[in-house]
């Protein structure tokens, strides 16, 4: 307090005296005593002598002892050299902290000069050492050196070797790693290293070794080789570390060299010494790192005991860890790695417990019973006084949290009492861990204790915080109210645009999925939008208003806002304003008279693209315009949601040509390409031809569209439905490659072959079934009719027949005579997922919600005993060959249930929605639930049907 | 995944987040401007912190940075995500403890910078490459002053010693004089 005052009675004095004092300093004595109000200067120079008493005593007494030399070396400089500038002038207008800074007005120029004194003949070593560290110091301060100084820096350095005065010695070797000389100057020092590395000092040999190997290449590093591997198993641990860690260094640039260290390197693992263990292990363990086996067996040995030092025993539970994880859960019986993680929880040192609680956590497949100790030792750690351990218990468990929550529960109480942390990192981990294990009697408690906290941390935790609170809303629907209010709260509060768009998220999803919500949350938007800075966040905003809020009980309440928007914005808003009034005034008859009103008054804007809409849908309301006759025409128009995958829309238009007809937009392949199905073709050398498509992989579709359109055979099939990726007849690397690509049109489907071969010409020949082939250089096509619409699956044999003829190299004709031949190729099937097209939905409740009820099919079927959960569902995926939406394809890990959401178009343009709900037993038996909702009703019984055989 | 420890700085600012001494053993921050925002966003996220004996933690931009002040000096040490704190704390401690010991219990900037050999060697002897090289404070200024005595064999407890001889010689020496 004391200190305060006096600095708001002298505000600009004090700091100049007083800067090197932090005002939360009241622990020192000594700087308390000699606060007296702004001294004049001389008083000051007499405090910071005072200040630095003893240690100019201590350090400048005995001269006599060779040990101390080094600390008179400096000591007595510094103050001495500041003396003088001190009390002449210069007082007022330069920095406290340059003011006594040793460095004051330090100048490149001016060191290099001085750095001549390295080539003195009588090399005064105190004096080469402070160059030294000017030297050093500039580079630390981010100067850098010009090829030219750098190179002369170096070979004065060099010099340097010549004297005796260890001091000296570890400046250069300090200064030589700082320069980093290039290969030719690195010889002049080789030598001399070479030298050192041998010395009978611990300490040069050591050095020596860390410089040599940070400079040299792999031709002098096998000069050298025999004494590193001497040094690794040296008995002083200096030196044998040293060693080990420029083994970890050349390992990335000579691996084949320090492979052969292997036998040292396992001879040091067994040291006494807690580092040399540490740095042997790591580097054996680099060495092996890509034999399994060997890993394994490293592990197996060491587990049993030996390795004494924490840091080593750290690095062993990251290898058992890692070993498990590539073993792959073991059940039931023996468990030695995992008995030995749980061993290393009651170790001594804390960074191996905190090591090992969270490898357990980290285990694929843990069970609550193996976490409980786990979580017991890192509940002790969050009541510890050491904010580091605290943070790295909270960390874990948040974690844990997300995969078992349950697990967690037991620490909520120590967990509450962190909320208050200083530290705010770990205050915020606590709250989401909270908000993660949560139930809902305690979110108003919470909600009252995050309003406070809210308002001092940092923007990145606001958003953790806010995910976090999103994600118990949807868990806790009937709490929405309070939750709500707290998102709104913090919306128009201060924040950064990745914050906001964060709350943004949140609420548009609870109004989603909320619909008691909706009002109020849609209310919350139009608030926010009327003082908003960010033009992304208001045109999404805008969009979602003009699809809900036409929904709401008195949609008339929000074109106040809206309309706002078009007098006040910038032109992309207004127009985004403009849509958002037209979608109003297509749904509410009652409001479009006033809407016409509004929309005529945005002709006049100045710019064109609001002009555009307001025209546009100035036409489309009134019923004048060409893109439809009747009302449902005009709503899909203005809220039909894009069913057109960008990617091929983008591909699409830049194939068009221009020409007399208009891009057609029906054209556009609808079906979302995955791109690593799209990098497995890219990579498929086999395909020749003309359809073999080297470039981007959304155009195959269209090519093989023109491909099959230019048969004339082929022309009254109608439009291609689906193309399936190709599939190989012959296994790879085989004499002969075919592949097939299946063409499904609605009454026809075209199986399309593909073969090579090396260099000899080939004739493919193909057996026609009920119709005509077609024959292409090293193409061919089979169509087979069937019945209109039905999807009929079979599976076809496959035989290539062909004549192999002989090529005259001279004229490249194929003589007449051949050879026939036989070639057996694996059968090919149509199944149901070629009739189904991948297209996804953006919102999949809402259309779900869409779609006929009565045309909902549901039935439960068991699929037996599976190996996962994951493999379950990707299983049923492909028989149905839909695409997943919102990333319900992915199963998290441990979870004993699953519901996935797929979409897709079947043969005939029939949408399809699919809603699959899994579970799993104990003994891993696989039940699923299958709803369907479709078009058609016969489609979804057809749907079942699929997996029923499927 | 990454599985040996590694440090990817050790950073010694002043009370303004100006560089006494830096270290980076990473190329997570390949230029100069990087390192110097880095070390800029550090010591902004950290100042509100009141750092004292105790190390003090914070986590931001995928780092971990591990901290505590002495004086007008702020010890920083990064390593990454996925690493074990306390690994790193260890080595912010061995790092203050030997600095401790280096500047005789006058830890602050103007002896630091006045001492600037010894911080420079101290990081050389603490790290290597980011992996740990030693963690104990006493035996981290012992490999630095080793280097400094003439014969690398006088430990920091036996100068003390010879110190408090050569002030009893001295002081006997007066004694005899008067």
């Amino acid at each position: 307090l004391n200190c305060i005052r006096r600095k708001e009675n002298a505000p600009q004095r004090l700091p100049f005296f007083f800067p090197s004092q932090p005002d939360s300093d009241p622990c020192c004595p000594l700087r308390h005593s000699c606060k007296p109000p702004p001294p004049p200067v001389p008083s000051l120079r007499i405090q910071r002598g005072h200040r630095h008493h003893p240690r100019v005593d201590a350090a400048a007494a005995p001269a006599c002892s060779p040990a101390l030399s080094s600390r008179v070396r400096v000591a007595p400089t510094a103050p001495a050299a500041m003396a003088q500038p001190l009390v002449v002038k210069k007082d007022d207008d330069l920095d406290e902290e340059e003011y006594y800074s040793p460095f004051l007005g330090i100048e490149k120029g001016a060191v290099l000069q001085e750095a001549r004194c390295f080539h003195d003949p009588q090399l005064d070593a105190r004096r080469c050492c402070q160059v030294i560290t000017k030297l050093l110091y500039l580079l630390n301060q981010g100067d850098t050196f010009t090829k030219v100084e750098a190179t002369e820096v170096f070979f004065a350095t060099t010099k340097l070797f010549q004297s005796k005065d260890a001091g000296l010695r570890r400046m250069v070797y300090l200064m030589i790693k700082e320069l980093s000389p290039s290969a030719d100057e690195v010889i002049i020092v080789t030598s001399s290293l070479m030298k050192d590395m041998n010395s009978k000092t611990d300490m040069y040999r050591a050095n020596a070794i860390r410089v040599l190997c940070r400079i040299i290449d792999s031709t002098l590093l096998t000069q050298i080789e025999r004494y590193l591997k001497q040094a690794i198993v040296d008995k002083n641990p200096v030196v044998a570390s040293a060693a080990l860690v420029s083994g970890i260094y050349l390992l990335q640039t000579s691996p084949e060299v320090v492979k052969r260290w292997s036998n040292e390197v396992q001879e040091a693992v067994q040291s006494r010494s807690a580092l040399v263990q540490f740095h042997a292990l790591a580097l054996l363990h680099q060495i092996r790192q890509n034999d399994r086996l060997a890993v394994s067996k490293l592990v197996t040995s060491l587990t049993r005991g030996s390795v004494r030092s924490p840091l080593a025993q750290c690095l062993l539970i990251r290898y058992t860890s890692q070993v498990i994880r590539e073993s792959g859960v073991s059940q039931g019986g023996d468990r030695p790695f995992f008995d030995f993680l749980e061993s290393c929880l009651r170790n001594k040192a804390e960074m191996v417990i905190l090591e090992a609680a969270r490898a357990i956590t980290e285990l694929n497949g843990v069970t609550s019973r193996e976490l409980t100790p786990a979580i017991t030792v890192l509940q002790l750690f969050l009541s510890s006084s050491k904010p580091v351990l605290r943070f790295a218990a909270v960390r874990t468990l948040n974690k844990v949290a997300s995969t078992h929550p349950l697990a967690v529960t037991n620490c909520n109480i120590d967990m509450e009492s962190l909320i208050s942390d200083q530290n705010r990192s770990i205050a915020t981990l606590a709250i989401t861990t909270l908000l993660k294990t949560g139930n809902e009697s305690s979110v108003d408690r919470l909600m009252k204790q995050m309003t406070n906290f809210m308002s001092d941390i940092a923007d990145e935790f606001k958003i953790v915080v806010v995910e976090a609170i999103r994600s118990l809303c949807l868990k806790f629907p009937l709490k929405y109210r309070s939750l709500m209010n707290f998102l709104s709260n913090i919306l128009r509060e201060e924040g950064g645009f990745e914050y906001k768009k964060a709350i943004v998220d949140s609420i548009i999803i609870l109004i989603r999925d909320i619909p008691d919500a909706k009002e109020s949350g849609l209310f919350h938007l139009c608030e926010f939008i009327e003082d908003c800075e960010f033009t992304y966040l208001s045109t999404q905003i805008l969009h979602f208003l003009g699809n809900e809020g036409p929904k709401t009980s008195d949609p008339s309440k929000y074109i106040r806002y809206i309309y706002n928007r078009v007098i006040l914005e910038n032109a992309t808003v207004r127009a985004s304003a403009v849509s958002t009034l037209a979608k109003f005034g297509a749904l509410v008859d009652s409001l479009k008279p006033r809407i016409f009103v509004l929309l005529r008054r945005c002709l006049f804007d100045g710019d064109d693209e609001v002009r555009d809409r307001a025209t546009l849908y100035l036409k489309l309301l009134g019923g004048e315009a060409t893109v439809g006759e009747t009302e449902k025409d005009v709503n899909d128009f203005l809220f039909g949601a894009l069913d057109i995958p960008l990617v091929n829309l983008e591909t699409s238009l830049r194939n068009y040509e221009p020409s007399e007809a208009p891009f057609d937009i029906s054209s556009v392949p609808k079906e979302t390409k995955s791109q690593p199905i799209a990098e497995k073709k890219a990579t498929g050398k086999k395909a020749t031809g003309p359809s073999a498509v080297s470039g981007p992989i959304p155009s195959v579709d269209a090519s093989y569209e023109k491909l099959l359109s230019s048969i004339p055979e082929f022309a009254d099939f109608g439009k291609l439905f689906k193309s399936s990726a190709p599939v190989e007849l012959t296994e790879a690397e085989t004499e002969y490659s075919v592949n097939v690509v299946k063409h499904i049109y609605d009454g026809h489907v075209v199986v399309h072959v593909d073969a090579s071969e090396a260099d000899e010409f080939l004739e493919v020949m193909s057996k026609p079934l009920r119709s005509l082939p077609c024959d292409a250089p090293g193409q061919t096509f089979v169509a087979f009719e069937k019945p209109e619409g039905v999807p009929a699956t079979g599976k076809f044999s496959n035989t290539l027949r062909f004549i192999v003829k002989e090529v005259d190299p001279s004229t490249g004709e194929a003589e007449d005579d051949g050879v026939d031949d036989e070639y057996q190729l694996e059968d090919l099937e149509i199944v149901s997922a070629d009739y189904m097209l991948k297209v996804g939905v953006s919102n999949f409740r809402n259309a779900w919600e869409s779609m006929d009820p009565e045309s909902e099919r549901v039935d439960e079927y068991g699929l037996g005993v599976r190996e996962s959960l994951a493999e379950a569902v990707s299983a049923v995926i492909s028989i149905l060959g839909m695409q997943p939406c919102e990333g319900t394809d992915v199963v998290p890990s441990n979870s004993r249930s699953h519901t996935c959401l797929l979409s897709g178009v079947f043969i005939g343009n029939v949408k399809v929605l699919v809603r699959l709900s899994f579970g799993i037993s104990a003994p891993k038996e696989v039940a699923m639930k299958l709803a369907v909702r479709s078009d058609d009703p016969e489609i979804s019984d057809k749907i079942h049907e699929i997996v029923a055989n499927g | 995944m990454e599985t040996c420890p590694k440090v990817k700085n050790i950073l010694l600012l002043d009370s303004e987040g100006k560089r006494v001494a830096v270290k980076y053993y990473s190329d997570d921050w390949p230029t100069l401007s990087a390192k110097l925002a880095f070390e800029k966003s550090v010591f902004a996220k950290t100042q509100k912190a009141n750092a004292g004996t105790e190390a003090e933690i914070v986590m931001f931009d995928g780092q971990i940075v591990v901290y505590k002040f002495i004086q007008d000096l702020h010890f920083f040490v990064t390593g990454g995500e996925e690493d074990n704190e306390l690994i790193l704390a260890s080595v912010l401690q061995g790092f203050s403890d030997a600095i401790d010991l280096l500047l005789r219990n006058i830890v602050d900037k103007r002896t630091a910078l006045e001492n600037l050999d010894l911080i420079l060697l101290c990081l050389d002897e603490i790290v290597d490459g980011g992996i740990v090289l030693e963690t104990e404070g006493s035996v981290i200024a012992e490999k630095v002053s080793s280097a400094h005595g003439m014969d690398g064999a006088t430990s920091l407890a036996e100068q003390t010693l010879v110190q408090a001889l050569t002030t009893a010689r001295e002081h006997l020496a007066k004694s005899l004089l008067m």
